[in-house]
């Protein structure tokens, strides 16, 4: 029964596999030969040239213009518009068929679905301005109940004697497989006006995503600058809706721009990589579609996308998952090795102490490292490992460790530095924790070299150390 | 207007349906996640066709329990999305349902290839056709008839009702300051998790039986409009599953009126809910007694008076 599953469920996976073998065996589980794939590449095709190109060129489009949604944290609203186009079409249809044309009359229907798709995204806004209800509650408002408008609105002039509005709904709805010269043109247009704008606008986009408050205080007309991003969103919905359909240009608004963000931190850069994704999944995806049977194009457009997006969020340079984890790892490393060579630090000043003597190089015992921190055992072993691999340790048995002459002077450095941002915080409680650069080599990089002598003067120093403690008063207190 | 004992089933099941929609849509719109439902109602497909294939039958259980599963997936996969790769949570929930909905389109066209099976006719119900589904009942002698899509809404009311009944406390403090809930002891992620189960198989369920706009509408509409009118968390749960039985009632009521108006036949029941719903939102919005956009323009006219 499971095989029986896997066979079924994933047989377009196993295609390109199976076509190869079983072409050998003679039997031809798909059509696949090498003539069809180059003509499917050249594009020598005519239908399937629009296709692929018409998907690309939206893709581009959208995940230039999606960036901009993504930053506002209004992904979802390219969701919202394409529902609320519905009412628009019928309504549109209404007023063509009064007028005594045909109500199926393309343009009309993609105006109306545009005027119907804008009011939406108005009253998005407005519900979001004059209420505490956020983006989520105004956009699931404005999707479902425009949604429910148009469905009760079509089943009604359904029944309208005399007004054909059989398959209207399909009429604007449309599948990728279907695009024709038309839409071609119609996406072609929005496509370069939208792009256009989308570098054009940069700069007042840009502002407007990250600090529309502020931008409004610097006299930029922000409510102009929305109306002009959600004019913008809205055309590119509605000619996706109606040429590619619903679910494909939903994500072509979402997945390029969340994809891109993951391997830079520069918007232009974004802009750039978010288009490139688009058009780069609108063209696979149409491309394989063309090439297998019976794999709906705008679907295979979505799992390209989905594909790109899962390989960014792991491997993106800049925040996918492994360089995080890695800068991570790195981070934590260091900060274990920090305070290993601290501790190392406090164990001979106490020894030092203890004997009445001036500080110097000696052997440590583990447990007394043991006992200074609340870190485990083997935390602690693979610590000094790794320690002595990087020349800081000399030497390390189960009992004892002997510092390098080189780890003697780093946990100094590590001490001193230690200590000095300890008492900057403590004299600047108001201002410090925004300077604090604990990574900072030595202090004196980060605070000017009054402030340190000043911080010096300040702790308590004692002839026993080599560098002085701010906790060492309320030591003595205990 | 004619009123049948048809139209009461139609009336109470929408109820049903709404109201089991409203309790959870609460904690959504507190959350901030509205767009949930409309999320999981498409992405249950590759649910529907892989349970389809797995049991090769079109019964009702086998494709909820699918589409269930696919439903609280969704909840999980933009959980994660938003939380390892830093996503914003909207576009984590677009990424996810987009996907699963694309694939659910291709597992059904290399089914259909072998046997009949069509996304629109699968799970979509109409809340028209529910009281022609009748479930027997028999009670201490006597025998009682209720449409199915009522009885299944009646178990998932019953069963949000509970859930929010025991977990209330742990409901509340995680949606208004999870920080505080995790130094109560009260596990966030939890929670978050049950919230999403229970609005996975509150959404499927309602959609099987009775179509998936009221469905939408249910889980966002209602819950805003409560939120606009009190500040209180129980009082808004009263208030929004009121508005929602009384959307319930317009909407059946005003989907056979208003196009009788115009000489024609009766229009979508459960659109008209949500168009109803709306009407009502849109009422709460213009006159809520604090927040209202009349009461704004009042203090707003009263202090500019005053300015001068």
């Amino acid at each position: 029964m499971l095989l029986k599953v896997l066979f079924v469920s994933f047989p377009f996976f196993l295609q390109p596999i199976l076509g190869s073998a079983s072409d050998h065996l003679g039997t031809s589980f798909i059509h696949f030969n090498f003539k069809d794939f180059l003509e499917v590449i050249s594009l020598a095709n005519y239908n399937t040239r629009l296709v692929i190109l018409s998907t690309s060129i939206l893709g581009i489009a959208s995940g230039s213009i999606g960036s901009f949604l993504l930053l506002r944290k209004r992904s979802l609203i390219g969701d919202a518009i394409s529902h609320a186009c519905l009412p628009g079409i019928g309504i549109a249809f209404l007023i063509m068929t009064a007028l005594g044309n045909t109500g199926k009359f393309l343009p009309g229907l993609l105006l109306g679905a545009s005027i119907s798709g804008f009011v939406g995204v108005l009253v998005v806004m407005a519900i979001r301005n004059t209420t505490k209800l956020k983006d989520d509650a105004a956009m699931g408002i404005v999707l479902s109940i425009f949604f429910g408008l148009g469905v009760a609105l079509l089943r009604i002039i359904t029944e309208i004697p005399g007004a054909s509005a059989a398959g209207l709904e399909s009429f604007i709805y449309g599948k990728t497989a279907s695009i024709v010269l038309y839409d071609f043109w119609l996406i072609s247009l929005v496509a370069i006006l939208v792009t256009v704008a989308s570098f054009i606008l940069l700069k007042e986009w840009t502002l407007l995503c990250f600090d529309s408050g502020y931008a409004a205080t610097q006299g930029w007309p922000v409510y102009a600058l929305d109306l002009s991003l959600l004019v913008g969103i809205t055309l590119v919905t509605v000619i996706g809706l109606q040429s590619v359909g619903l679910i494909l240009i939903i994500a072509f608004l979402i997945i390029p721009p969340s994809a891109a963000r993951f391997w830079t931190e520069n918007l232009k850069k974004m802009l750039i990589i978010s288009s490139v994704l688009g058009g780069l999944s609108g063209w696979v995806g149409a491309t394989m579609s063309a090439l297998f049977q019976n794999l709906p194009a705008g679907a295979v457009i979505v799992l390209v996308a989905t594909t790109i997006f899962i390989f960014s969020m792991l491997f993106g340079t800049s925040r996918g998952l492994l360089i995080r984890f890695i800068k991570h790892t790195k981070l934590n490393r260091k900060i274990g090795r920090d305070h290993l060579m601290h501790s190392s630090y406090e164990v001979l000043e106490e020894m030092a102490m203890h004997e009445n003597r001036m500080i110097n190089n000696q052997k440590i015992k583990r447990s007394r490292l043991l006992q200074r921190r609340s870190w485990m055992d083997t935390e602690l072993k693979s610590l000094i490992h790794t320690s002595k691999k990087n020349g800081l340790i000399e030497r390390y048995t189960d009992e004892y460790i002997l510092l390098g002459e080189a780890g003697f002077a780093e946990a100094a450095r590590t001490t001193r530095n230690h200590r000095l941002w300890e008492m900057y915080l403590i004299e600047y409680a108001e201002v410090a924790p925004t300077n604090v650069d604990r990574g900072a080599d030595l202090v004196e990089h980060v605070l000017g070299a009054d402030i340190v002598r000043m911080l010096e003067s300040k702790m308590k120093t004692s002839p026993y150390m080599y560098i002085p403690n701010p906790h060492s008063e309320s030591e003595g207190l205990s | 207007m004619e009123w049948y004992n048809l139209d009461t089933w139609i009336v109470i099941t929408g109820a049903l349906c709404a109201s089991a929609c409203a309790i959870p849509g609460c904690f959504l719109v507190l959350r901030q996640m509205s767009m949930m439902g409309d999320a999981i109602s498409h992405a249950v497909l590759p649910g529907l066709a892989i349970a389809f294939m797995i049991t090769g039958s079109r019964s009702s259980l086998s494709m909820f329990v699918g589409a269930a599963v696919v439903g609280v997936l969704t909840a999980l996969f933009s959980q994660w999305i938003s939380q390892f790769g830093k996503v914003d949570r909207g576009a984590s929930m677009g990424i996810v349902f987009t996907s699963l909905f694309a694939l659910g389109l291709i597992l059904i066209v290399q089914a259909s290839n072998h046997v009949e099976l069509d996304a629109s006719c699968v799970l979509y119900g109409a809340l028209e056709l529910t009281p022609l589904d009748l479930w027997h009942w028999e009670f201490l002698g006597l025998s009682f008839k209720a449409p199915r899509a009522a009885c299944v809404l009646t178990m998932i009311l019953v069963i949000n009702i509970t859930v929010i009944g025991i977990f209330y406390k742990e409901f509340k403090i995680s949606s208004f300051d999870p920080a505080l809930a995790k130094t109560l002891g009260i596990h966030s992620g939890l929670i978050h998790y049950l919230l999403m189960t229970m609005v996975a198989i509150t959404t499927v369920a309602a959609f099987e039986a009775v179509g998936s706009i009221i469905v939408i509408a249910m889980l966002v509409v209602p819950a805003a409009t409560a939120y606009l009118l009190t500040e209180n968390l129980v009082i808004m749960m009263f208030v929004s599953v009121f508005f929602s039985i009384a959307a319930a009632i317009l909407g059946h009521i005003s989907a056979i009126l208003v196009p009788s108006w115009f000489g024609l036949n009766s229009t979508s029941s459960s659109a008209m809910i949500a168009v109803m719903a709306g009407c009502l939102f849109l009422i709460a919005w213009i006159f809520a007694p604090k927040q209202g956009l009349l009461q704004n323009y009042f203090i707003k006219s009263k202090s500019h008076n005053k300015a001068r």
